[in-house]
C-alpha cells in the first residue's frame, strides 16, 4: 500500500529531506589532490529509502560520509551545498557543529557491528549514553527506554541481555544492537552502509525486514549503502548507481532493473549470478575502477565500456532525463548517437527472474 | 642373484601389458611397489552413480579441544566427492563448512571416521612422504586475498613458492616460463610479477591466490568462500576462472559458500550444511527445483532476488530446527531419490516420498 502511495506522488509533489547540490569532495593524500566525488547532486524525498550502488571506490560511502560530517581528516568538501532542514551541513566544521545533526537527527548503522561497538562496555550503556546525551534522560528513564529499543530490534529477553557484553553475541544480534543505537534518538535519516555485507543470508533476511519494519514504525527516510543488487530490489523505492564518483544513473527501482539505461548499470547487472544459463560463462566488467591520482577527462566508464563512444573520451556526458523519475549520464541518450539495444541478459531480466520464482513458488506449495 | 632394479623394471613391463592403452605415470607404479599404505575399497554412497569418487568421507568426526574437553563441530559426516565436479558446500556461519574443508587439507585433526582420497586412507597419521604428496595435489583458495598473500614477497616468488618446495622446475628458465604460463592463465600480465600484493586490487589478488594453487597443477582444491570479499563485477571473473580450471585441466573443487546463488552457478552437486550435519545433497538443478529438507527451503527463498517486483512479494521461510521430532524416530541420511539425499526420519522421508 504505502509502495502505491509513493508512486502516486509526483517528484514534485514529495517533500525533499536532504538536496545535495554540486558537491565535490577532495581527499589530500602525498601531496596529490585526489578528487573523489565530482560534482555530485541528488534529492533525496522524505520517507523513502533510497539505495546508492557501485563497487568498491566508487565514493558511495564517502557521499554518505559527508552528510554526518566523518570524511577522515584529510579529505574535505571543496564545494556544492548540502541542505538539510533549512541548514547547509556542507559549512559545519567542528564536532560542536555536528552535535546537533549526527547521531541525533542522521545516524548511521555501519558494516561490521562488532567495529561499531566498544567491546569493554555493556551493551546498555551503550544505549544509555546515546540516551541521556541526546535525549537528556536520567539514568532510570533511559535504561528503561534501553530496554524498550532492545524489545523493538527483537532482542529476546532484553531486561537480561542489557548487561551482557558484545562478544556474548552473533553478527546478527550485535547489528540488531546497532541499530537500537541508532534509533535512539528517533532519527529523521538513517544511513545504513552496507549493514548485511558481513552477514549470513538467513540472517541478512531477517534484519532488512526488521529495518522495513522499523521505517514503517519511525517513519524515517534510510539511505541504503550496498553493492548486492538483490538487497537494492528488496529494499529500495529508488536507486542511485555511482561509478568513479559521479552518480551515472537514478531513477526508481523499476526503472533501473527493468529500464537500465546506462552501460554501467547493464554490466553490473548482466554480471550477476542468478541470471547466467547453465554452463555460459558470466559476463564481467573488464579493467580497472578509474584512478583518482589523475583528472578523468570525459566519461570514467569509458575505459571499459564496449558501447563507448568517442565523444566519451573527450567531453564528459550531462545527466539526460528518461521520464520524470529517471536519469542517466551517458552519450547514448544524446539524440546524435547511434541507436545501442541493452545486452540480452537486461532485456530479458524479467522473463528469466519469473522462471526462477516459479521455482520459490513450489518452495512454498511444499511447506503448505 | 637379481638387482633391485631388475625387478623394478619387470614390474613396469608387467602392469603396461595388462593396462595395454593406460598410460600410467612411472611415479605411480614405483609407489605402488613401496605398499606404503593399503588401498581401501569404498563403496560410493549413491548405488547410481558410475562417476569416480575422488575423495570419501566415511563416519568423520571433526572437533576442537577447548579446556581437555571436545567441542564436536561435525559429529558425523559421509559424503563423496566425485573426479572432475564442483561440490557446493553452502550453509550459514558456524555450520562447519570450513572445518570440513581443513580436515581435508590436513590443517586440522579428525576424532575419528576416515577420510579417503583415491581409496587410500589420508587423515590419521601418515608416513611423511605421504604428506608431503598429499600437499602438492590438494590446494587451496581462502577467502580474504589481502590476508593469505605474503605483503612482502613479490607475485613472482608468492605463485613460485610452491614450485621450488617441491623443485618441480628444472631450471630458472623453467620455472620462470611455468609461472608466467600461470598468470597468463588467470588474466595478469607478466609485468605484474614483480609487484607486490598491495599493488593489486581486490580482485587481481585472488587471481594471484587462484594462479598459486593451479600453478601445482593440483587434483582437488578447497575453495574457501573464493569470492564473499570480492565486489559483484569481480566476483563475475573469478568464477568464470575457476569455471576454466574445472573443464580445461579437469580439476576438482570443493567449493565452499554461504551464497547459494553462486554455488548455484559454479556447482554440479550441493551439499546444504547445518550445524555440522549435511541436511540435503543434490544436483544443483535438483536442489533448486525440488528442495526437501526445510533448511534448504529457508535458504532458499532467503536469498535475495534482483527483482523488485519478485522480491517485495517474497514470502520468507525461517528454518526452527525444533520442527523436527528426533526423540523416538532418528533421523538418517537416504538417497531418496537418484542422487538426492536428504537427512530425515521414518516419518519425514515418507513426507517427502510423496512431495517428488
Amino acid at each position: 500500500m504505502q509502495e502505491n502511495d509513493i508512486n502516486v506522488k509526483t517528484e514534485n509533489e514529495r517533500e525533499i529531506e536532504i538536496s545535495v547540490k554540486d558537491l565535490s569532495v577532495c581527499f589530500l593524500s602525498h601531496g596529490n589532490k585526489l578528487h573523489v566525488i565530482r560534482n555530485v547532486s541528488l534529492d533525496i524525498y522524505k520517507g523513502e529509502t533510497i539505495a546508492i550502488v557501485g563497487e568498491s571506490g566508487s565514493g558511495k560511502s564517502v557521499f554518505t560520509k559527508t552528510f554526518t560530517g566523518m570524511l577522515e581528516s584529510n579529505g574535505y568538501i571543496s564545494s556544492g551545498t548540502i541542505m538539510f532542514q533549512n541548514e547547509d551541513l556542507a559549512k559545519l566544521k567542528t564536532s560542536k557543529d555536528w552535535l546537533h545533526i549526527r547521531g541525533k537527527k542522521i545516524a548511521t548503522i555501519f558494516q561490521d557491528p562488532m567495529t561499531s561497538l566498544n567491546p569493554l562496555l555493556r551493551i546498555g550503556s551503550q544505549i544509555i549514553e546515546v540516551l541521556r546525551l541526546h535525549r537528556g534522560m536520567n539514568k532510570e528513564e533511559a535504561e528503561k527506554e534501553a530496554i524498550e529499543l532492545l524489545r523493538r530490534v527483537r532482542i529476546p529477553e532484553p531486561e537480561k541481555r542489557i548487561h551482557d557484553f558484545p562478544f556474548m553475541y552473533s553478527g546478527g544480534m550485535r547489528q540488531r544492537v546497532v541499530i537500537a543505537i541508532a534509533l535512539a534518538c528517533n532519527p529523521d535519516v538513517l544511513i545504513c552502509d552496507e549493514p548485511t555485507t558481513a552477514l549470513d543470508v538467513t540472517v541478512q533476511t531477517q534484519i532488512l525486514e526488521l529495518i522495513k519494519d522499523l521505517q514503517k514504525e519511525y517513519n524515517f527516510t534510510t539511505i541504503f549503502i550496498t553493492h548486492d543488487l538483490g538487497v537494492v530490489a528488496g529494499i529500495a523505492d529508488r536507486v542511485a548507481v555511482m561509478y568513479g564518483g559521479q552518480i551515472v544513473e537514478y531513477g526508481s527501482v523499476e526503472d533501473i532493473f527493468y529500464r537500465p539505461a546506462h552501460p554501467y548499470t547493464w554490466a553490473l547487472l548482466s554480471s550477476l549470478p542468478q541470471l547466467a544459463d547453465d554452463g555460459e560463462a558470466l559476463s564481467y566488467i573488464h579493467g580497472n575502477p578509474p584512478s583518482f591520482n589523475e583528472e578523468i577527462v570525459g566519461d570514467a566508464f569509458a575505459p571499459r565500456n564496449k558501447y563507448a563512444l568517442k565523444i566519451d573520451y573527450i567531453q564528459e556526458p550531462p545527466m539526460f532525463k528518461i521520464s520524470d523519475s529517471h536519469y542517466a549520464k551517458t552519450w547514448l541518450l544524446d539524440k546524435r548517437a547511434p541507436k545501442v539495444e541493452p545486452p540480452k541478459i537486461v532485456q530479458n531480466l524479467s522473463k528469466k527472474l519469473n522462471s526462477m520464482v516459479i521455482d520459490n513458488k513450489k518452495v512454498g506449495d511444499n511447506s503448505d | 642373484m637379481i638387482k633391485h632394479d631388475e625387478v623394478l623394471n619387470e614390474n613396469i613391463d608387467n602392469k603396461k601389458t595388462v593396462e595395454f592403452n593406460v598410460n600410467i605415470p612411472i611415479d605411480n607404479l614405483k609407489k605402488d611397489n613401496q605398499k606404503s599404505s593399503e588401498e581401501h575399497d569404498i563403496i560410493p554412497m549413491s548405488k547410481n552413480s558410475d562417476k569416480k569418487v575422488l575423495v570419501a568421507f566415511r563416519d568423520v568426526k571433526i572437533g576442537f579441544y577447548n579446556h581437555n574437553q571436545l567441542a564436536v563441530i561435525v559429529p558425523k559426516l559421509n559424503l563423496d566427492i566425485y573426479e572432475g565436479e564442483v561440490l557446493g558446500l553452502v550453509g550459514e556461519s558456524g555450520s562447519g563448512k570450513t572445518t570440513i574443508g581443513r580436515a581435508l587439507l590436513r590443517i586440522i585433526p579428525t576424532q575419528g571416521g576416515t577420510i579417503y582420497y583415491r581409496n587410500k586412507r589420508i587423515s590419521g597419521k601418515l608416513p611423511h612422504g605421504e604428506k608431503r604428496e598429499l600437499k602438492k595435489k590438494i590446494q587451496m583458495i581462502f577467502q580474504d586475498p589481502s590476508a593469505c598473500l605474503n605483503d612482502r614477497s613479490n607475485v613472482d616468488y608468492i605463485i613460485s613458492e610452491g614450485l621450488r618446495a617441491f623443485h618441480l622446475y628444472e631450471n630458472e628458465q623453467d620455472r620462470l616460463h611455468k609461472v608466467s604460463n600461470s598468470i597468463a592463465e588467470v588474466g595478469l600480465r607478466p609485468e605484474h610479477l614483480s609487484r607486490f600484493p598491495h599493488e593489486f586490487s581486490g580482485g587481481q589478488r585472488q587471481r594471484i591466490g587462484i594462479a598459486r594453487s593451479v600453478i601445482m597443477n593440483p587434483e582437488l582444491i578447497v575453495a574457501d568462500e573464493p569470492i564473499s570479499a570480492l565486489d559483484v563485477s569481480i566476483r563475475a571473473q573469478v568464477l568464470n576462472l575457476i569455471r576454466k580450471f574445472q573443464q580445461e585441466k579437469k580439476m576438482t573443487f570443493l567449493f565452499i559458500a554461504h551464497d547459494l546463488s553462486v554455488v548455484k552457478y559454479i556447482s554440479d552437486r550441493i551439499a546444504v550444511i547445518y550445524h555440522g550435519k549435511i541436511v540435503e545433497l543434490a544436483s544443483a538443478k535438483r536442489l533448486f527445483e525440488k528442495p526437501l529438507h526445510p533448511y534448504t527451503k529457508a535458504l532458499l527463498t532467503a536469498v535475495p532476488i534482483p527483482d523488485p517486483r519478485l522480491e517485495k512479494n517474497k514470502k520468507i521461510e525461517i528454518y526452527d530446527g525444533s520442527c523436527h521430532d528426533y526423540s523416538v524416530d532418528k533421523p538418517e541420511f537416504v538417497e531418496i531419490e537418484e542422487n538426492h539425499f536428504v537427512l530425515a526420519n521414518k516419518k519425514e522421508l515418507e513426507e517427502y516420498r510423496k512431495l517428488l
